[in-house]
């Protein structure tokens, strides 16, 4: 859905000569403020931002680099915490395997609620994906392993390997810390894969790739399951560091939420969504103390964003000035 | 006491009853979609908020001007009808040359922004909104008893769905809208003005929405979150109905109202969902869905 | 003779980012039939989609009955007297032949009444209850044209009438168009078959990469038969 009507770049601007090495260095930078966090700002707090970023990135590579919104990621995300919480507090599972299962439990509803979503294209496709959802919420409402409107609590985050103590709030950020890394750097695997070259095709023009001899459903199908599962990663890892499973990630409101944060950060962008999250995220943390409903503030950015920004925060950086200077590409 | 499969007749007649009255909220906000989506190839997901306006103009029109509930009928439609037109002329017809992804989150957005605010000031819990004198009371059927004012809501909806049927069937303006919805450019270009044919949809479908809303407001509270709980049901029925046919949003809401209340009695549990499990059926059935055309 | 009714100075136009129309100038004098010749992909429909409104993207001058079509609203320019007929007909499926003809707005008085117009299309009349894309080529094009009669349009802009039709039905709108032209109606007429625009044309332009490149009048055409066949590729 990016481009097609935006204006042309018609402006070249050639990058710096050392664009690619300011790019690394920026990287390095990010990275090193990660690393740190925890020592300047509260560690949940940060936490939740990572587990947020890596939803809104595996969210992004199906909405920005295939072309389909859906409309309801809550379900993968919010199942994953329920099967990780369930594993690690009913079953006794190790915190890796948990989120192992919380991953193949997402993957699994995505290639479910992928399967016939597909039938349908546009608009369509976000409906579906948004009625079959509720129908998700609603099973988990009535589920007894869910444990209904009280969710799963008290979830002991155990330890790593056998030998982690992920209760010490250092071990389980660097713990979360990796994991992010690790979604992210499957989700620049992808993006960069033929697979993802493929993928990126659909989403430009899906007739052109059904001609060229693609099987368009299936590369569909094939981007869904794997957007679940890294959702499902960051659902998984997000039960443990809040130690609870409940319907608050599993309702169409967690799916709208991730929405805003792509949109907000730039579609199709690989660190946009992280930027995206960690807006939204810092402002439900900011008016969680005052009584002022965050969807009004949520729907206004919604409709600021589709009016005014549709490239996002980064997205409107990559296609500034400095933007294209440093070498980024408005259009990956 | 009379049975059939093993269930009191009363309590099926009952949950057949109410079935149809979720069916005709489910007629009369599908047909609003399908209305809107037709033209405008927007999904207005600003749809249940505009539903639930409708019950709070109902509501505040009787707290601050003492309107009863026949002029709010009247009022309330047309007061959404005309916030929903300034909307579509302002901000979203710009948005019609942008993928049509775009229109669903901005009203997404719209959602929020307007269910977030009456929250903010009214709180969730709901109001309640008085039955109007004329239709209080029931009839005993002999077989059930039968509530005057839920009987009105199956009629009125009825007769609002046949009405806006007849208007783009078999009028001049109607033939404007099927028109426009083929080849909007060519209509233009024969001298109507489209873009106040768009707006005019629009409004049109957000009254509708408004309607449902006042007729909702004595059966269920008049509630911020109203319109949230309804609409995702509602792209449910427009999923298994196709958007391509007027017709078939009416009929298959109906339908789908009828099909919950049934599961109602025989399957309590299931009564949340079933409308979701048939739209998933469809789609590996018929993915077009029961009366579309267009994938 | 006084300012001609239509008349486009340095037209340019693009789709998107190609550039179609390269400086196109063309006139048409009230009651004067003009025929717009050229091989396909030169700019004969972008030329009348441009001059009916329906492409925005362009830049020049283009004025009609003393009125600037430039700053002009698309569902405006009907209201001037100008009557589009687009090369694929553009009858509606979910409207009916009589809706059909009946749906673009009156704009002026002195349009065909209903009566007239069947008279002139029997076939039309007989399947008028019939969905309106039930009706073969010959009978949509005639129904594409029927509806714009009866709205009063003074200048028709006709795209490719002819594309696709049989001999007898080719024949039946070179009629029309004769009669057409005896009520004083203008026509600005985009054709591949030259030997039926002989028969209406009174001038003839010829397009070629987005420009006229030629331009003379009916007499003419024998003697530049040679050029033509050879720009036509025929």
């Amino acid at each position: 859905m990016a481009g097609k009507s935006e204006p042309v770049v018609t402006e070249t601007i050639t990058s710096l000569p050392n664009a690619g090495a300011v790019r690394i260095v920026l990287l390095l930078i990010a990275l090193a403020l990660l690393l740190v966090a925890p020592f300047y700002l509260y560690p949940i707090f940060v936490m939740k931002l990572l587990c947020f970023a890596l939803f809104a990135a595996a969210f992004n590579l199906l909405l920005g680099y295939t072309g389909l919104l859906s409309f309801g990621h809550s379900a993968f995300f919010g199942g994953a915490a329920y099967f990780t919480a369930h594993a690690v507090k009913e079953w006794g599972w190790a915190p890796e395997l948990g989120i192992l299962l919380g991953v193949v439990g997402a993957a699994g509803l995505g290639l479910i609620m992928g399967a016939i979503a597909i039938r349908r294209q546009g608009i369509y496709f976000a409906m579906i994906t948004l009625a079959l959802s509720q129908m998700f919420f609603f099973f988990c409402l009535q589920a007894g392993f869910t444990k209904g409107e009280d969710g799963i609590q008290s979830v002991p985050r155990g330890e790593l390997f056998g030998f982690i103590d992920l209760s010490d709030a250092t071990n389980m950020y660097y713990f979360v810390l990796g994991v992010f890394l690790l979604g992210m750097l499957i989700i620049w695997r992808i993006v960069n894969s033929p697979f993802g070259m493929i993928l990126k095709s659909i989403r430009e023009n899906e007739s052109r790739a059904t001609s060229l001899g693609y099987s368009v459903a299936r590369y569909k199908l094939a981007a869904f399951v794997m957007s679940a599962a890294l959702t499902g990663l960051a659902g998984g890892i997000k039960a443990l560091v809040f130690q609870f499973a409940t319907l608050t990630d599993v309702t169409w409101q967690m799916s709208g939420e991730v929405i805003l944060m792509t949109l907000l950060g730039g579609i199709g962008t690989l660190i946009g969504p992280i930027f995206g999250a960690g807006i939204v995220v810092t402002l439900q943390n900011y008016l969680a103390t005052s009584d002022f409903p965050v969807t009004i503030i949520t729907g206004v950015v919604f409709m600021v964003c589709v009016m005014l920004f549709r490239r996002g925060l980064v997205g409107e950086f990559y296609a500034s000035r400095l933007g294209r200077r440093l070498g980024f590409n408005p259009e990956n | 006491m009379i049975t059939i499969f093993g269930v009191p007749t009363a309590a099926l007649f009952g949950q057949l009853l109410v079935g149809l009255i979720n069916g005709s909220f489910y007629a009369l906000l599908s047909l609003g979609l399908a209305v809107i989506f037709g033209l405008l190839r927007v999904i207005n997901f600003a749809h249940g908020a505009q539903y639930m306006l409708g019950a709070f103009a109902a509501y505040l029109l009787s707290l601050w001007l003492g309107l009863g509930y026949w002029g709010a009928l009247i009022l309330a439609p047309v007061l959404v009808g005309l916030a929903g037109a300034v909307v579509e002329r302002t901000l979203l017809s710009r948005l019609y040359k942008l993928d049509h992804l775009y229109g669903l989150l901005f009203t997404f957005g719209l959602a929020l922004t307007i269910e977030g605010t009456f929250r903010y000031i009214y709180g969730a819990a709901g109001q309640p909104y008085p039955t109007p004198e004329a239709l209080a009371g029931g009839v005993n059927l002999g077989f059930m008893f039968l509530p005057i004012y839920r009987g009105w809501v199956v009629v009125a909806s009825l007769i609002v769905c046949i009405a806006v049927w007849l208007l783009i069937e078999k009028t001049k303006l109607g033939s404007y809208l099927r028109a426009a919805t083929e080849n909007p450019t060519l209509v233009q270009s024969f001298g109507v003005n489209v873009p106040l044919l768009l707006t005019f949809t629009y409004g049109l479908g957000a009254a509708l929405a408004a309607f449902a809303g006042v007729l909702a407001a004595p059966i269920y509270q008049v509630s911020p979150l109203m319109g949230s709980n309804i609409i995702i049901i509602v792209f449910a029925v427009v999923v298994v109905g196709g958007m391509g046919s007027i017709l078939g949003a009416i009929v298959t809401g109906y339908m789908l109202g009828i099909a919950e209340g049934l599961t109602k009695v025989f399957y309590p549990e299931a009564s949340n969902i079933v409308v979701f499990v048939i739209m998933a059926i469809v789609l590996i059935l018929r993915p077009a869905g029961l009366f579309g055309k267009d994938a | 003779m006084s300012e001609p009714l239509l008349k486009v100075t340095d037209l340019h136009a693009w789709y998107g980012e190609s550039h179609i129309l390269h400086g196109v100038n063309l006139h048409v004098n009230e009651g004067e039939t003009i025929c717009i010749l050229g091989r396909n992909g030169m700019g004969k429909t972008t030329t009348l989609r441009t001059i009916m409104g329906i492409l925005r993207k362009r830049t020049g001058q283009m004025q009609f009955a003393g009125q600037d079509l430039m700053t002009m609203p698309l569902h405006r320019t009907a209201h001037t007297g100008l009557g589009f007929v687009p090369e694929e007909r553009g009858i509606f499926a979910t409207l009916n032949v009589e809706e059909n003809l009946m749906l673009p707005p009156k704009v002026a008085d002195g349009g065909m009444t209903v009566d007239e117009i069947f008279r002139l299309f029997p076939n039309l009349k007989e399947r008028r209850n019939s969905p309106g894309t039930k009706l073969s080529g010959g009978e949509q094009q005639m129904l594409a044209m029927a509806r714009i009669l009866r709205t009063g349009a003074r200048c028709l802009l006709l795209d490719e009438p002819t594309e696709g039709l049989a001999p007898v039905i080719i024949d039946a709108i070179g009629e029309v168009l004769t009669e057409l032209k005896s009520r004083g109606m203008t026509v600005v007429l985009v054709e591949q078959n030259f030997r039926f625009a002989s028969r209406v044309a009174d001038r003839f332009y010829l397009m070629d990469h987005g420009q006229m490149a030629m331009e003379f009048p009916v007499g003419d055409l024998e003697a530049r038969r040679e050029d033509l066949n050879q720009a036509l590729g025929v």
